[in-house]
């Protein structure tokens, strides 16, 4: 298919266009078109005769040129000459459709705007604690329901979510707390080396990974592998209506989808953590025995004598509250997801981001309140 | 490349022996018919006789196991994506869904295929899109607005007016009026049926809507166990009629379709 290119040309008051009028071809004339209206004035014709081809584009765009040349003389209009049924009927269309249009809406720009936006966020920010905290509140709500009357409670959902989220995470958790494990250490090794104390670095495994890295590597990871699916699957759910049906049938969304999963949370984080604790702590033994001389036994007689019982339970007590703050955060981001795909998208971030900062916040505040109680 | 299957220059599709397998179930049981350029065909047949997926197949979504379909006398499968780009703009495709961005505006979203494709300045494409949205009869007040602020008959229009963005020849409407209250409905009908006279389209519509088949198409072709059963004027469908077909045409709506054309045909040459 071969086009021809749009042309024009005004001689003796007569603007003759040449050529086919289609999307694909005036976007050259575009602008030498309008730049040419202020000479068009009553009077002048517009001759047709040897328009080819031509589409709703090519019409509006000879529209223009004659609302705007008789723009200051609307009691004569330019005349239309030659035959061009095809255009003619396309005038005819469009001018019956067209009406006045508003202008997109432009945001204001600069500082202003910046405080503006600023603003925003904080009032944001304050909102999404106050959201986080009520749906928090709703939840244990429906939890204590299904305490009063456990036959209501989703088995099955319960254990699909124990499985896809806890059951299917122990492989990639083992293996990071393990390279933890081993990273510690090392690096207990290095600093312990100038002291003529690398048989410190038993301690400085079965703490750090007792305490700390057990738990919150176990959590962080939940965060990115659980947090997102569980955002996704609500949110996919909530834009195509699977929600609302949900409610319709008489059957409460916080009660069928929440309960299982924050309780299936609940029961798998520690699970976890646990898994996460003996791979962290196989993962500092092999480094002390390849490395350091420090042979499995020695190592656990160390820990047996050493480190006490309560920093495993300093870190065990903290899995399940990370479970909560995992399955509250996800499950308000995904009841939160509106109509359109990028509030999907928006959501699921928001729901990770929010995970890990409130995890390593709580983790802070953890650490300062055991600090004080001695533990 | 162009062995011209007919020697028809008028036709603007045109299928031979189209085979669609999903796994061991047979969809298309070897297909042939013509598309005539200007003509509004509309596509009937049971749920699951793959009506869609036949539209997918001729905008290239979807490839047939057997069979070649020729569009503007091209076997487009046949070519490289290149060559198939400067075909595809030459048909708009409306999906059931309308499925417009939902991070755009309406009138962004009409915007989107002139942006991509052509060389206009960005205000002769503001102007373009407004002028689309107006012909398929949305108010101005309207196009600022995201798709999950309007109504879904809206949406629907919307959704043509995405469609006829770049003045195609060919327009595909999937399933145009499903979800739309009989008012909308015809309405839209009536729309379509302007569109093609303005704009010189060929429309090719997937419906079960029995009131667009007698309104709007100039043949309906309809499917039945993977076959075309018949390719002609409604009229002589009906007449022709048998089995599945005679249920479908003849049923309580089929009959309510009918009385409620011809009473709207004798009313407009009473007028």
């Amino acid at each position: 298919m071969t086009a021809r290119s749009a042309a024009f040309d005004l001689a003796d008051r007569v603007l003759k266009l040449r050529g086919d009028w289609t999307v694909w071809t005036v976007g050259a004339v575009d602008a030498d078109l309008r730049a040419l209206s202020d000479r068009l004035g009553p009077g002048v014709t517009i001759d047709i005769a040897e328009v080819g081809k031509v589409d709703v584009a090519g019409a509006f765009l000879i529209d223009r040129t004659i609302r705007g040349a008789s723009f200051e003389n609307t009691e004569t209009p330019l005349e239309l000459v030659g035959e061009n049924q095809q255009l003619r009927r396309l005038l005819e269309t469009e001018r019956a459709a067209l009406q006045a249009c508003p202008t997109p809406e432009r945001r204001p720009h600069g500082f202003v705007a910046m405080l503006e936006r600023v603003g925003h966020a904080m009032e944001d920010a304050a909102r999404e604690a106050l959201a986080n905290l009520s749906f928090f509140g709703a939840t244990l709500v429906t939890i204590g329901k299904l305490v009063l009357n456990p036959r209501r409670m989703r088995w099955a959902a319960m254990f699909h979510v124990m499985e896809t989220a806890g059951l299917n995470a122990v492989g990639i958790i083992a293996l990071l707390s393990f390279f933890i494990g081993v990273v510690v250490a090392y690096l207990g090794a290095r600093v312990l080396l100038d002291f003529g104390a690398t048989i410190f670095t038993v301690e400085l495994v079965a703490f750090s990974v007792l305490r700390e890295f057990a738990v919150v590597i176990t959590a962080v990871l939940l965060a990115g592998r659980t947090n997102s699916a569980f955002t996704a699957e609500l949110g996919a759910m909530k834009m195509r209506q699977e929600i609302d049906a949900l409610r319709v049938l008489g059957v409460e969304p916080m009660e069928a989808l929440v309960a299982p999963r924050v309780l299936a949370m609940l029961i798998m984080t520690p699970v976890l953590t646990f898994v996460a604790v003996i791979a962290g702590i196989i993962g500092g033994m092999l480094v002390c025995q390849l490395s350091l001389n420090i042979s499995p036994a020695l190592f656990f007689t160390r820990i047996q004598e050493n480190v006490p019982w309560t920093h495993f339970l300093v870190g065990m007590i903290k899995a399940p509250v990370f479970a909560v703050i995992l399955a509250v955060v996800a499950c308000r981001h995904g009841l939160n997801v509106g109509g359109d795909v990028a509030s999907l998208g928006k959501e699921t971030t928001a729901s990770v981001v929010q995970a890990i900062f409130l995890i390593i916040v709580v983790d802070a505040i953890f650490a300062l309140w055991f600090m004080e109680m001695d533990l | 490349m162009s062995q011209a299957l007919s020697a028809d220059a008028n036709t603007i599709i045109s299928a031979r022996g189209v085979v669609t397998r999903f796994g061991s179930q047979t969809v298309h049981d070897g297909l042939d018919f013509d598309i005539r350029r200007g003509e509004i065909v509309g596509v009937v047949g049971p749920s699951g006789t793959g009506k869609s997926v036949l539209l997918r197949e001729i905008i290239g979504l979807e490839t047939p196991v057997e069979g070649a379909i020729h569009v503007f006398g091209e076997n487009l499968l046949a070519m490289t994506d290149d060559e198939r780009n400067a075909y595809e703009r030459r048909w708009g495709v409306m999906f059931q869904e309308g499925a417009l961005f939902s991070t755009l505006t309406l009138q962004e979203n009409v915007a989107v295929p002139m942006r991509e494709h052509t060389d206009l300045s960005r205000e002769l494409i503001d102007d373009l899109a407004n002028l689309k949205l107006m012909l398929v009869g949305l108010e101005p007040n309207s196009f600022n607005k995201k798709p999950d602020q309007i109504s879904g008959g809206m949406r629907k229009r919307a959704a043509l007016a995405r469609a006829i963005s770049l003045d195609p020849e060919l327009l595909f409407l999937d399933e145009p009026t499903a979800g739309l209250d009989p008012v909308s409905a015809s309405h839209f009908d009536d729309l379509i049926r302007q569109l093609r006279d303005a704009l010189g389209l060929t429309v090719f519509l997937v419906t079960h809507d029995l009131d667009t088949l007698e309104a709007i198409t100039d043949r309906v072709m309809v499917l039945y166990e993977g076959k075309v059963e018949a390719l002609a004027p409604i009229a002589e469908v009906r007449s022709r009629a048998r089995g599945w077909v005679q249920e479908y045409f003849s049923g309580p709506r089929g009959r309510a379709a009918q009385a409620g054309h011809s009473g709207a045909k004798a009313q407009r040459a009473g007028a």
